[in-house]
């Protein structure tokens, strides 16, 4: 595969895929596509599949049906001949390097100090040296304001800070693919705005593809090249950010951009 | 006479001090059998912990029936088929090593669900965390999942060791000369069972309570959040 091809390919693509909770219908055949350095945006209401779709990504949840590429490459099967196997733990392993991923409740590792959960993986699995993870650790802990805390524990820090060190834990791995998964749902409304500052000066990389589910809609508007409107395990309706916020085609985008944003009426 | 240690029966305080390292001589076994029992039951539970956790029916359900089985029948029972049973077979053990075996067994089946619950007890997030970031599941379990379960682990398992001590008199049965065994002979041959018998409860209270006090002591002291890695 050559450069040429690889920029024209959508680093992200979903075909017809199913994901089904017991009898629960979470994603119904989606077909969704994510174009390199695309900033996207997942809204919707609860259930309708948004997280889902980043834990996929991730690894975290198997899929029933249809295949995800990632980069070109089928994420959760692998090529054998002309058909599709199941991938095996050493395709995922080389698929999710990928991917970096932000989690609503952070996980960072509470045992560990904040730079040690920034250096544990680029050591352990990308054989970076002690001396360099540390290195480029403080640099990340610079670019989201926290030098002053790199031997603290997670426990020391506030919610906004444990967020901040959970975004430059997976950037340490040098992610093509952040996904962020209700970042600030956890966390004090004063503390949202210095997460969301972090992640937005992430979204002025051109390189960088980030994938968001987030409650903020102000925020999505801002940083977002295109927002996705999911309902019931499918994007019921998905354009630029001005299309969706003042002019929704569908009636359930509407109704529930009125509910978010309007919720005292 | 025991232990080549003569008793002095001329007065009751008398008796008491002259027995008393007789009766340390059945403390050094109870200690013995205590140790040795809990460091069968820490090597088998992990063992019964790793088998009931394998990705397969075949291996799990075995291991969760030999779990139960163990759980819901007597120690006695299960000393009294090691020591007589065997035997049948041509499987022949020292008193001593048969009495610790049967502890650690019938504490392994304790100890595998201390493991197990202190394992689960981390947090799901943990380990999407670690896979999140790539890092290959033995690290994940050495480095992520341990330090976290440890402190956790730890003082339930001394739970199970003040148990233990607790239960090594059942072993006087098949002729181990434990605390409560040598007690007993030192009655059957002076005709007072009062005073060996109190002392053993009263000794038994000193190590339980010194025990009990370390658990405390390591459930407070050990580090809530993992043993830390810089």
């Amino acid at each position: 595969m050559n450069d040429a091809t690889n920029t024209r390919d959508p680093i992200i693509k979903f075909d017809k895929v199913v994901k089904r909770f017991g009898d629960h219908v979470v994603l119904d055949e989606l077909d969704f596509e994510v174009q390199r350095g695309e900033k996207v945006t997942i809204i919707g209401p609860s259930g309708s599949g948004k997280s889902t779709v980043l834990r996929i990504l991730m690894t975290l949840e198997e899929i029933n049906d249809g295949v995800v590429y990632v980069g070109g490459e089928p994420l959760w099967h692998q090529r054998k001949g002309d058909s599709l196997a199941p991938a095996s733990e050493q395709h995922l392993r080389q698929m999710r390097s990928q991917l970096g991923m932000v989690f609503q409740q952070f996980n960072l590792f509470p045992h560990m100090t904040v730079l040690r959960n920034l250096t544990e993986a680029p050591v352990q699995v990308l054989g970076v040296s002690k001396a360099e993870a540390r290195k480029r650790g403080m640099e990340l802990l610079e670019m989201v304001g926290l030098t002053d805390q790199a031997n603290k524990y997670p426990h020391q820090l506030s919610g906004g800070q444990q967020q901040r060190v959970g975004i430059a834990r997976a950037l340490a791995m040098r992610p093509k693919v952040m996904l962020f998964d209700e970042p600030t749902s956890a966390l004090d409304p004063e503390l949202v705005g210095e997460v969301l500052n972090v992640i937005r000066s992430l979204a002025d990389e051109h390189d960088l593809t980030m994938l968001l589910v987030t409650h903020e809609m102000h925020f999505a508007r801002q940083v977002s090249d295109r927002i996705c409107f999911f309902d019931q395990g499918r994007i019921k309706e998905q354009g630029k950010p001005e299309e969706i916020f003042t002019a929704p085609k569908e009636e359930r985008t509407r109704a529930f951009l009125k509910a978010v944003l309007d919720p005292d009426d | 006479m025991f232990f080549g240690i003569e008793w002095d029966t001329s007065s009751q305080w008398a008796f008491a001090i002259s027995i008393f390292p007789i009766l340390l001589h059945g403390l050094v076994v109870t200690l013995q059998a205590t140790v040795v029992g809990f460091f069968i039951a820490l090597a088998l539970g992990l063992v019964l912990a790793a088998l009931k956790s394998a990705p397969t029916r075949i291996i799990r359900w075995p291991a969760k029936l030999v779990t139960e089985f163990i759980r819901d029948t007597p120690l006695l029972i299960q000393l009294f088929f090691l020591f007589y049973v065997l035997p049948e077979f041509g499987l022949t053990l020292p008193a001593f090593l048969t009495g610790a075996l049967a502890l650690g067994v019938q504490y392994s089946a304790y100890t595998s669900e201390v493991y197990r619950a202190g394992l689960e007890a981390v947090a799901k997030g943990q380990r999407e965390a670690a896979r999140a970031l790539n890092l290959a599941s033995s690290r994940t379990f050495t480095h992520i999942i341990l330090p976290q379960a440890i402190p956790r682990i730890i003082p339930a398992l001394g739970n199970y060791l003040v148990s233990i001590m607790k239960d090594v008199p059942v072993l006087s049965v098949v002729t181990v000369l434990e605390m409560l065994g040598v007690a007993k002979i030192i009655g059957d041959r002076t005709g007072g069972y009062l005073i060996p018998l109190s002392m053993v409860g009263g000794l038994y209270l000193v190590m339980t309570l010194i025990a009990s006090f370390g658990v405390r002591y390591l459930d407070t002291h050990l580090p809530k959040r993992g043993l830390s890695l810089k």
